[in-house]
C-alpha cells in the first residue's frame, strides 16, 4: 500500500497494467514490482523446483524471485525481473512456472516430496533404465522445473548495437560514481556515466540520507547539473569487462515504454574507455533461517527502497531481522513514515535497543508461517521462543561489494574480515578501479570521499590536470556487522533454510554436497546448482560458500569463490546480434545483370555473398531440371550467355610480376606471351590445392589473374602474404578488379557468330586461337576478350567496365535468342563442366593434392608455394584417392556425398574406397554422371564400383572412367 | 581487443584476420621433408609471449607480426611483415 508523502513516484499520473489477468493501477515512476506491492500482490511466482509461492525479495536487478513473462501481442519475453521492469500504460505480465495460477499451483506437490528431491536427486534416481531418460524422465522433469516460456514465434522486436569511446567510464551513478564523474568532468575528461537504473542516484534515491543539507535526489540533480559535459546513460547495465578497456553494456531503450514500431527494445554497447571506475555499490544478502522464502520476507534494503523511492509500505506490521547496525535505519524510516514496526531482531548479543519498538538483541528468527504470505515469525531469544505477528520481515545479513566486473579477467577477490565480505584487489582489470561500496568502503561520507579520490587518480592516469572539487557534507552510519549466515532449524524432513531462491538451493543441499565429497566450491556449485539461475547467485553465493566452509572446516577465504563471468545481468542474444537477423546476416552482392535475370524469373542461388541466377525458366517448364537440360543443349548446339563476373580478377603489374606468378602458381607463367592465357594451379604451403583459374598476359609485365568465385578473397589474402612475407622487395603490385569489370561467358558453336554481331570489328581469328586474349571494341567501348571455356564448347569471355555490364548482357541475350540461344544459369553451368570434367571447389575441397587431380605434371621444376610439402611421402601414390568419372551401370539418380566400395566388400568404413563430389544429369550423354575420388582411381578405369548413400537410400553399381566425359580430345574448344 | 596497425593506428579486431604462428615466415628448403613437417604442423603453445600473423583485411591489407602475451593479453608490439 502507498504511504502518503513518501516516494519519487507521481501518483497524479496513474498507469493501468495487467498482471495474471487482473487489472491494476500504478504510478509514473513505478517498477512492476513496486506497483504490485502497492496493490498488495504478494505472490508473484513459483519457485524453480519445489513450486513454492514466492514474492518480491529485492528492489534491484539481482532479484531472484520476481521473474515474470512480459506479453506484447503475440510476443512473449520470459524471466523479466519485475524489479527492473518499469511500468507503462497497458503493460501485460504474467507469473511463471505455475499452473493454473501463482496462488494455486498443482506442481506444488513437489514441495511435499522435497525430502526426496534434494541436490543430486536427478543424477541418482534417473540413472536407469537408460532408455527412459530421453523418452520419459527428461520431458517430465523439464515440464515440472523451469522458469518462463517463450512464445515459439520469431522475436519481431528491434534491437541495436552501438560503439562508444571515452576517457573515463564510470559504472554506477551512486554517491561514489557521481563524485568520480564530477571530478573527471571538471578536469575536462570525456566521461560516460552509466547506471542500470532509470534514474541516476543509486542508494541516494532509496536510503533517505541528506547530502550538503539536500535530500539525496535533490543533491543528485544538482550534481548532474554541474557536469553538463558528461554523457549520462541511464537504463544501461555494464555487463562485462573485456580486454583493452572494452566494456559491454546493455541499454534498455524501449522496454520501459509500450511497444511501438521502430523503437528498439535494447541496444548492446561496446564501450572503449581509457580508464574506468567501478562504482557499482554493494548487494545486501539474506540470512538462511528456516522457511525464509515466504512472500513477505524481503531484504531490508528492498523494504527501504520501496518506502523511500516508491512510497510503498511492504507490510502493515514490519519486522526487521539483521546482523548489523546499519540496517536499523530501515526500521527508523518505516516508523517515521507511520508504518508499524513489530520488532527488531538483532542477532548481535550487545546490540543497542534504542528504537521505539521492541528490540531483541542476540535473537534469531527460527521459523515462519503463512503459506501464501508471511503471517508470523518465531524468534529465539535468551532461551525463549517468542511468536510475533508480522506480514513483512526485512532481513539484512550484511552487504557484498558488487565486484563482478573487476573479476571478469579471472582475478579472485580477497576476503575482508572487517566487513565480512570479499573485496576487489587493485589491478584485477587493468585501468579499472573500484570506488565506494564496491571497494568495500561503506558509509555515505566515505563513499563520496572514495569517489573523489578514485576519480582524481583516473584523471591523473589520463594525464589531465585535476581541478579542486569539494566533498559534500554527509554522515557515515556505523556498519557494525557480526556475521550470521545460517540459523539452523529444528531439523525434520520439511525444514529448510533457503540460500538460492531462484534455483531452490538450501543449506541442507550444500551440506549434502560437502558430505558426498563435492567440497570444492566449483563442484558444490555444479552439484547443487547454487548460483546458476538467471540471478547468478548475487544474493546467495557468499552465504552458500560460508555454509560450505563451515561444513568442511575451512575458512571462507580458504574455500574461495567460483569464477565470475560476464554478463553481470542477462543479455538477450537478440541485442548482441542486433542487425544480424534474416537478410541482415550477411551483405548481398548483385551482378550488373541481376535485374535482367530477375525480369526473366531466374531464381537466385547464393554463391558466397553473390546472388547468381540458378536457371532461366521458359513457359511450360515446371521443374528446374527441365530448364537446366534445355540450357545445356542450347550451349552444346547453339550458344549460351552466362554472367561470370563473380570470379575474382586480380590485376598484376611490374617487372617481377611473371616471377611472382611462378612463385604462387605450381606451373610456370613467366614464359606466357602477351595475348595468351594459361590455366594455373595454386597450392597452399601444405601441398594441397588452394585454387585454380586462368591468368592472361595482357602486355609485357601486365597480367590478369582469375580466381574461383569462392576463393577470390582467400587468394587475394594469400597473394598479399606471399608478397609481403617472401618477396617484399620484388617489383610487383596487384589489386582486385573483380567489381570493376562485368564479364560474360559466350559459349557454343555459334559463339563466334554472336560475338561478331556485337563487336565493332569481326574477330581476327589469328589473334584469338584457343587460350588467346586481347582487346576488342563493343559499340565504341574498349572491352577485353578471352578465348577460354568452362563448358567444353568454343567459348569466349568478354569483359567490359562494370557500368556497361547490364547493357551488354541484355544486348547479348537479345541477339542470342534470334539464333536459338539465350542465357544459362548455374545449374546448366554445373552440368556442362561435369560433362567436361572441369573442377570446382567441390573437388578442390582443401584435402586434395595436384596428384589427386591428375595434375602433378603441372608442378614445374622451379620453387613455388606448396612445392616442398607436396613432395612429402603420402601426398602422392596409389593409396591416394584420385579424381575419376562415374556412370551408373543402369542409369539412375546418384548423389554427391555417396561413398564407394569394391563390389563384394561389406559396406563399412574400413572398406571405404572413396566418395562422390559432384553429380549431374547429362542431356548430352544421356543419364547421370559423377566426379569422384577413388582410391588408386586412375588405374581402375573400366572397373565397376558400388556407390552407397545410406542417407538417401541409394545403392548401385557404377563404372569408373576418366573424369572427362564430353569431347575428351578437346576438338570443340579449338574449333 | 584492438591492434595498433603501424599504418592505420589502433583498430578494432574485427578489421583483422588471424592467420597463425610467425613460424610461417620461415620456409624450409624444398627437399627438407622433416623441416616441412615441423613448419606445417608442430606449434608451440606458450603461456606467455607469442608472435603471430594478422592481416589487416578491411584496412590497409598489410600483414602484421603481433607480439602478445597469452596470459595477460597484453599486445607489446605490432610490426609490418614486409621489411
Amino acid at each position: 500500500m502507498r504511504v502518503a508523502g513518501k516516494g519519487l513516484v507521481d501518483l497524479s499520473a496513474p498507469i493501468g497494467f495487467r498482471f495474471d489477468g487482473r487489472d491494476y493501477v500504478g504510478a509514473e515512476g513505478d517498477t512492476l514490482a513496486s506497483a504490485l506491492l502497492a496493490n498488495g500482490v504478494r505472490v508473484v511466482g513459483r519457485s524453480f523446483k519445489y513450486h513454492r509461492p514466492r514474492g518480491v525479495l529485492t528492489a534491484g536487478s539481482e532479484e531472484p524471485n520476481a521473474m515474470v513473462e512480459m506479453v506484447e501481442g503475440d510476443q512473449q519475453t520470459p524471466n523479466v525481473r519485475a524489479t527492473v521492469q518499469e511500468l507503462y500504460q497497458g503493460l501485460v505480465a504474467r507469473s511463471q512456472n505455475r499452473w493454473p495460477s501463482a496462488r494455486f499451483d498443482v506442481m506444488a506437490v513437489n514441495d511435499f516430496a522435497s525430502p526426496l528431491l534434494g541436490a543430486g536427486f536427478y543424477y541418482k534416481t534417473f540413472m536407469w533404465p537408460r532408455r527412459f531418460w530421453e523418452g520419459l524422465y527428461e520431458p517430465v522433469i523439464r515440464r515440472a522445473a523451469g522458469l518462463g516460456s517463450l512464445s515459439g514465434k520469431h522475436d519481431e522486436g528491434e534491437y541495436e548495437k552501438a560503439y562508444a569511446f571515452c576517457d573515463l567510464l564510470v559504472v554506477g551513478g551512486g554517491p561514489a560514481g557521481l563524485m568520480a564523474a564530477l571530478v573527471a568532468a571538471k578536469a575536462g575528461a570525456d566521461v560516460i556515466l552509466a547506471d542500470e537504473g532509470a534514474r541516476i542516484g543509486g542508494r541516494l534515491l532509496t536510503d533517505g540520507e541528506t547530502v550538503d543539507g539536500l535530500s539525496g535526489p535533490d543533491w543528485v540533480a544538482q550534481a548532474l547539473a554541474a557536469m553538463p559535459n558528461v554523457r549520462v546513460m541511464t537504463r544501461t547495465s555494464v555487463t562485462g569487462a573485456y580486454d583493452d578497456g572494452t566494456y559491454g553494456a546493455l541499454e534498455r531503450v524501449g522496454l520501459h515504454l509500450a511497444p511501438r514500431d521502430h523503437l528498439p527494445r535494447e541496444c548492446f554497447w561496446r564501450i572503449v574507455a581509457k580508464q574506468a571506475v567501478m562504482a557499482t555499490g554493494a548487494l545486501e544478502r539474506p540470512i538462511a533461517f528456516p522457511d525464509n522464502d515466504r512472500p513477505g520476507v524481503m531484504l531490508a534494503s528492498g523494504v527501504q527502497a520501496y518506502l523511500n523511492r516508491y512510497g510503498v509500505a511492504t507490510g502493515r506490521r514490519v519486522t526487521l531481522f539483521a546482523n548489523n547496525e546499519a540496517a536499523r535505519a530501515v526500521a527508523r524510516d518505516l516508523m517515521a513514515a507511520g508504518v508499524q514496526v513489530a520488532a527488531i531482531i538483532d542477532s548481535r548479543e550487545g546490540a543497542s535497543v534504542a528504537e521505539d519498538c521492541p528490540v531483541y538483541a542476540g535473537a534469531r528468527v527460527v521459523g515462519t508461517r503463512g503459506r501464501l504470505g508471511l503471517k508470523e515469525i518465531t524468534v529465539a531469544h535468551k532461551g525463549d521462543e517468542i511468536t510475533i505477528e508480522t506480514d513483512c520481515l526485512a532481513v539484512s545479513g550484511g552487504w557484498n561489494p558488487t565486484l563482478h566486473l573487476a573479476c571478469h579477467h579471472n582475478g579472485r577477490p580477497v576476503w575482508d574480515d572487517g566487513i565480512a565480505a570479499f573485496v576487489p584487489k587493485p589491478g584485477m582489470v587493468p585501468g579499472l578501479t573500484a570506488a565506494g561500496a564496491a571497494a568495500g568502503v561503506f558509509g555515505l561520507a566515505a563513499c563520496l570521499e572514495s569517489g573523489k579520490a578514485v576519480g582524481k587518480a583516473a584523471v591523473e592516469a589520463l594525464g589531465l590536470k585535476t581541478k579542486p572539487v569539494k566533498v559534500p557534507a554527509a554522515t557515515d552510519r556505523a556498519y557494525g556487522i557480526e556475521p550470521l549466515w545460517h540459523v539452523p532449524g529444528k531439523g525434520g524432513l520439511w525444514a529448510r533454510e533457503w540460500l538460492d531462491f531462484a534455483n531452490d538451493v538450501t543449506v541442507k543441499d550444500v551440506k549434502l554436497s560437502a558430505q558426498e565429497g563435492f567440497v570444492s566450491v566449483e563442484h558444490m556449485k555444479r552439484y547443487t546448482t547454487q548460483g546458476m539461475a538467471p540471478d547468478q547467485g548475487k544474493n546467495s553465493n557468499v552465504a552458500a560458500l560460508a555454509v560450505l566452509a563451515d561444513a568442511t572446516g575451512r575458512s571462507i577465504p580458504e574455500t574461495g569463490t567460483t569464477t565470475f563471468r560476464p554478463p553481470y545481468t542477462p543479455v538477450s542474444i537478440a541485442a548482441m546480434g542486433a542487425g544480424g537477423r534474416g537478410m541482415g546476416f550477411a551483405p548481398q552482392r548483385f551482378l550488373t545483370s541481376h535485374q535482367a535475370s530477375v525480369e526473366r524469373h531466374a531464381p537466385m542461388i547464393e554463391a558466397g555473398l553473390w546472388y547468381r541466377p540458378s536457371y532461366f525458366p521458359k513457359p511450360g517448364e515446371t521443374t528446374w531440371q527441365q530448364a537446366c537440360e534445355r540450357e545445356v543443349r542450347m550451349v552444346r548446339t547453339h550458344v549460351g550467355v552466362c554472367d561470370v563476373s563473380t570470379l575474382g580478377k586480380i590485376d598484376l603489374q611490374g617487372k617481377d610480376a611473371g616471377r611472382f606468378l611462378d612463385f604462387v602458381y605450381a606451373n610456370t607463367f613467366s614464359t606466357l606471351q602477351p595475348g595468351r592465357v594459361r590455366y594455373g594451379l595454386m597450392l597452399r604451403e601444405d601441398g594441397m590445392v588452394l585454387d585454380d583459374g586462368t591468368t592472361a598476359c595482357l602486355a609485357p609485365n601486365h597480367y590478369l589473374m582469375t580466381t574461383t568465385t569462392a576463393a577470390a578473397g582467400l587468394v587475394m589474402r594469400h597473394l598479399d602474404f606471399v608478397k609481403q612475407a617472401f618477396c617484399a622487395d620484388w617489383d610487383v603490385r596487384f589489386i582486385s578488379v573483380t567489381e570493376q569489370w562485368a564479364q560474360f561467358a559466350v559459349a557454343g558453336p555459334l559463339a563466334r557468330t554472336l560475338l561478331n554481331s556485337v563487336l565493332d570489328q569481326p574477330l581476327d581469328m589469328a589473334r584469338f586461337p584457343f587460350m588467346g586474349c586481347g582487346s576488342v571494341q563493343v559499340q565504341g567501348v574498349q572491352a577485353r576478350l578471352f578465348r577460354i571455356s568452362f563448358s567444353g564448347e568454343e567459348g569466349y569471355e568478354i569483359a567490359v567496365p562494370a557500368r556497361y555490364g547490364e547493357a551488354l548482357f541484355r544486348d547479348l541475350l537479345a541477339r542470342a535468342e534470334t539464333m536459338g540461344g539465350g542465357p544459362y544459369g548455374m545449374e546448366a553451368l554445373n552440368v556442362l563442366r561435369i560433362e567436361k570434367g572441369f573442377l570446382t571447389h567441390a573437388e578442390m575441397h582443401g584435402r586434395v593434392t595436384a596428384f589427386d587431380l591428375g595434375l602433378q605434371k603441372m608442378i614445374a621444376a622451379k620453387d613455388c608455394i606448396g612445392k616442398g610439402a607436396s613432395l612429402r611421402p603420402g601426398l602422392s601414390g596409389p593409396e591416394r584417392e584420385q579424381l575419376v568419372g562415374l556412370r551408373p551401370v543402369q542409369d539412375q539418380a546418384i548423389t554427391a556425398g555417396a561413398h564407394l566400395f569394391t563390389p563384394g566388400d561389406t559396406v563399412e568404413r574400413v572398406n571405404d574406397q572413396g566418395y562422390v563430389t559432384s553429380v549431374g544429369q547429362s542431356p548430352t550423354l544421356g543419364g547421370w554422371l559423377a566426379l569422384a575420388f577413388l582410391k588408386n582411381g586412375r588405374a581402375r578405369h573400366g572397373e565397376n564400383v558400388r556407390l552407397v548413400d545410406h542417407l538417401r537410400g541409394i545403392d548401385c553399381l557404377c563404372q569408373v572412367s576418366g573424369p572427362v566425359f564430353h569431347d575428351p580430345e578437346g576438338g570443340k574448344l579449338r574449333a | 581487443m584492438r591492434l595498433t596497425c603501424p599504418l592505420c593506428g589502433p583498430r578494432d579486431r574485427r578489421e583483422f584476420y588471424y592467420s597463425g604462428s610467425a613460424d610461417y615466415l620461415t620456409r624450409p628448403a624444398t627437399d627438407d621433408a622433416a623441416g616441412w613437417d615441423n613448419h606445417l604442423h608442430l606449434r608451440d603453445n606458450p603461456a606467455g609471449e607469442t608472435r603471430d600473423l594478422w592481416y589487416h583485411e578491411t584496412g590497409c591489407a598489410q600483414w602484421l607480426l603481433v607480439t602478445r602475451d597469452t596470459v595477460t593479453h597484453v599486445i607489446s608490439k605490432v610490426e609490418l611483415v614486409a621489411k
